[in-house]
């Protein structure tokens, strides 16, 4: 490699190295006590053991992962539904307009997560803004329990990660250039032609960016359903949440946590081919 | 303007057409009429409007007044897909996730064609414009050239009854452009449909064009045929902008006559007062017996076929252009006198 080619790794070492220091290390280690055995007090024997992994395939466990990944399925899809309009407004807007717009999209992010996830609490409870609200608005039925149900969940996880997904969104609509949709326009597509064979497969690239962006926080989150879901909702996050600290079960915790690290690589690795596809680095040009 | 009646109906009438950005005056209350298979191009420098001219008649922005007439019906209503014209954009806009030969089809699946039909038209397109080597590769696999056919393939594949080219030939070298100007005027008697082309070079506009018009700041200045535009140039711009063109001021006397700096040309009829005279290099002879104009030669540019010779004179700051056969002047040394005879017939002259 020439000197020339060489200079931008150097560029990144220090970045490099504080991510291998306090990042890839420690995840390792703890990650490796997935094959040791748990101590009787808790802690680590470090006697070699595939009975973690065992024990993360069971029923119990492989359902409330699977369950996890469905809720983390079905926010990320409401966040891209509510996302995808948002940013394609924002896109639309004057150009001096737009910088203001992101920045209220993005608004809730400069407030501390526990205190927006507790915000919904105050909206939701059965004392809460929006039963008040239904009263006020005549209705004298029971109180609505919106708290502490799967709902719940979804609603703060999406509400968490919306600015995310409307911010890659918008960035690739907006390098996105507009003749091309004018030239589906002049080609005879309409509107919804025009959206579907043009604009969305373009912008498939950030759709897929938020889209597993969301999807790999959500299906790890232990705050939001702990405080939303109340005690009777788990998420696979929770239990490796418990499994550390409560139970004292570092080597189930860290089985746990590779299954999920796998999951969320795996995740990003297509994502990154869908991109690299989208914006064409694949080689090989066929003539 | 210069716009004979012609006993045909034209294929499209713009009538008093305008639009504003704010301050911007891109288009200013134009009225052109394109007459049916012709070559018509649109020539200014950039930032003129011709873009803006061009996206109204395809649908993308909406005029500020005016009237847009095609084959007699007002297009104003109607969206761009719903208008029987095509726009090439300057960019080309070529698909970037679909094959060539599906960037041709889009527009014909758009009119919800027979599949076989599609696929007819599309072969038939690409093996006009010498594409069809290239139906499986994307837009990014092409050279500039290639992605230039492909955009114009495009369009006629749709058979629009006017064709809107803006800028196709600007972002190709200038061999290939050359070349390129001739095909285009081949494939547009071939298809036999409209052309209306924008371009900033008038050179270009000269070469292809049956008839052009001249924008300045959104006005059109001028309209005709190129010879037309070149020969009589309506005033002082088009003048300088359509080929070469130097310029002696000076003023005309009350009896008809143009006087210089040791110069004097008859203008029989011409009004007194000051004025530019305008004269094409080639229209200045060189006398080699002395008589005319004393000047003494600054540069010569040899151009294979011609020469031209820089000529400072006394009545005018910059030196005349002046362009004869290489042949006759190639033992003129710089700094030698030279005389030259302007013909009064060729000039035009331009009241200040
Ligand atoms: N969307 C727009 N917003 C504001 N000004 C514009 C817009 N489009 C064009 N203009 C202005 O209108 C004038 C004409 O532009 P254009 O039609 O692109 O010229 P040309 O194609 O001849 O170079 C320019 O002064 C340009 O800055
Ligand atoms: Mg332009």
């Amino acid at each position: 490699m020439s000197f020339q080619a060489s200079r931008p790794n150097l560029l990144a070492a220090p970045a490099v190295a504080w991510l291998l220091v306090f990042m890839v290390l420690p995840c390792l280690l703890i990650l490796s006590y997935a094959f040791f055995e748990r101590g009787t007090w808790g802690g680590v024997v470090y006697d070699f053991t595939l009975e973690n992994f065992q024990r993360v395939v069971d029923p119990l466990y492989a359902k409330i992962f699977l369950n996890s990944a469905r809720i983390a399925g079905l926010v990320t899809l409401i966040a891209i539904l509510i996302a995808y309009p948002a940013a394609y407004a924002i896109n639309r807007a004057p150009k001096h307009r737009q910088a203001m717009l992101l920045f209220f999209a993005v608004l809730p992010f400069w407030s501390n997560y526990l205190i927006r996830t507790y915000a919904w609490i105050v909206l939701l409870n059965r004392e809460g803004l929006l039963n008040n609200l239904l009263r006020m608005a005549g209705y004298d039925g029971e109180p609505l329990s919106l708290l502490y149900s799967e709902g719940a969940v979804i609603v703060g996880l999406v509400y968490n990660y919306l600015p995310f997904v409307i911010l890659a969104i918008y960035s690739t609509l907006s390098r996105l250039n507009p003749e091309l949709m004018e030239a589906s326009r002049d080609l005879g597509g309409g509107p919804v032609s025009t959206f579907l064979r043009v604009t969305l497969p373009l912008t498939m690239s950030g759709v897929a960016a938020g889209g597993v962006f969301v999807f790999v926080l959500s299906i790890g989150n232990f705050v939001t359903p702990a405080l939303l879901g109340g005690g009777r909702f788990q998420m696979i996050g929770n239990v490796v949440y418990d499994q550390f600290l409560t139970a004292n079960d570092w080597p189930f915790g860290a089985a746990l946590g590779m299954v999920l690290i796998a999951t969320m690589i795996i995740l990003l690795f297509l994502q990154g081919r869908a991109t690299a596809h989208a914006s064409g680095e694949r080689a090989g040009a066929p003539s | 303007m210069n716009q004979e009646p012609t006993a045909q109906e034209p294929i499209l009438r713009i009538d008093g057409l305008s639009k504003s950005f704010g301050p911007v005056r891109a288009v200013d209350n134009v009225s052109l009429d394109i007459q049916r298979n012709e070559f018509f191009a649109l020539l200014g420098p950039s930032g003129c409007g011709k873009t803006t001219l061009l996206r109204m008649l395809a649908g993308f922005e909406t005029p500020g007044s005016g009237r847009i007439l095609l084959d007699g019906t007002d297009i104003a209503p109607l969206s761009p897909e719903k208008r029987p014209l095509n726009l090439m954009f300057q960019s080309y806009a070529l698909f970037p996730h679909m094959t060539i030969r599906k960037n041709l089809s889009y527009g014909l699946e758009m009119e919800r064609l027979a599949k076989t039909e599609i696929n007819h038209r599309v072969d038939e397109i690409m093996a006009v414009t010498d594409l069809t080597p290239f139906a499986e590769r994307k837009p990014e696999q092409l050279s500039g050239g290639q992605k230039q056919r492909v955009a114009l393939a495009r369009s006629l594949i749709k058979r629009p009854k006017v064709l809107l080219l803006d800028e196709p030939l600007g972002a190709l070298d200038k061999k290939l452009r050359e070349r390129m100007q001739l095909e285009l005027k081949r494939l547009q008697h071939e298809v036999g449909i409209t052309f209306i082309i924008v371009t900033h070079d008038q050179e270009e506009a000269l070469v292809m064009a049956d008839r052009m018009a001249i924008l300045k700041d959104g006005r059109l200045l001028q309209c005709g045929a190129p010879e037309e535009i070149y020969e009589h140039p309506a005033d002082r711009f088009v003048a300088n902008f359509i080929g070469v063109m130097n310029f002696i001021s000076g003023v005309v006397t009350p009896n008809g006559s143009f006087e210089a700096d040791g110069l004097s040309v008859p203008m029989p009829g011409a009004a007194a007062g000051p004025a530019t005279l305008a004269i094409r290099p080639e229209s200045i002879a060189v006398s080699m017996n002395g008589g005319g104009i004393a000047g003494s030669l600054v540069d010569a540019a040899y151009h294979g076929l011609d020469r031209v010779l820089h000529v400072k004179i006394a009545a005018c700051e910059t030196p005349l252009q002046v362009r004869v056969p290489a042949h006759t002047s190639a033992d003129l040394g710089i700094g030698s006198p030279i005389h030259l005879g302007i013909d009064p017939d060729r000039c035009r002259l331009f009241p200040d």
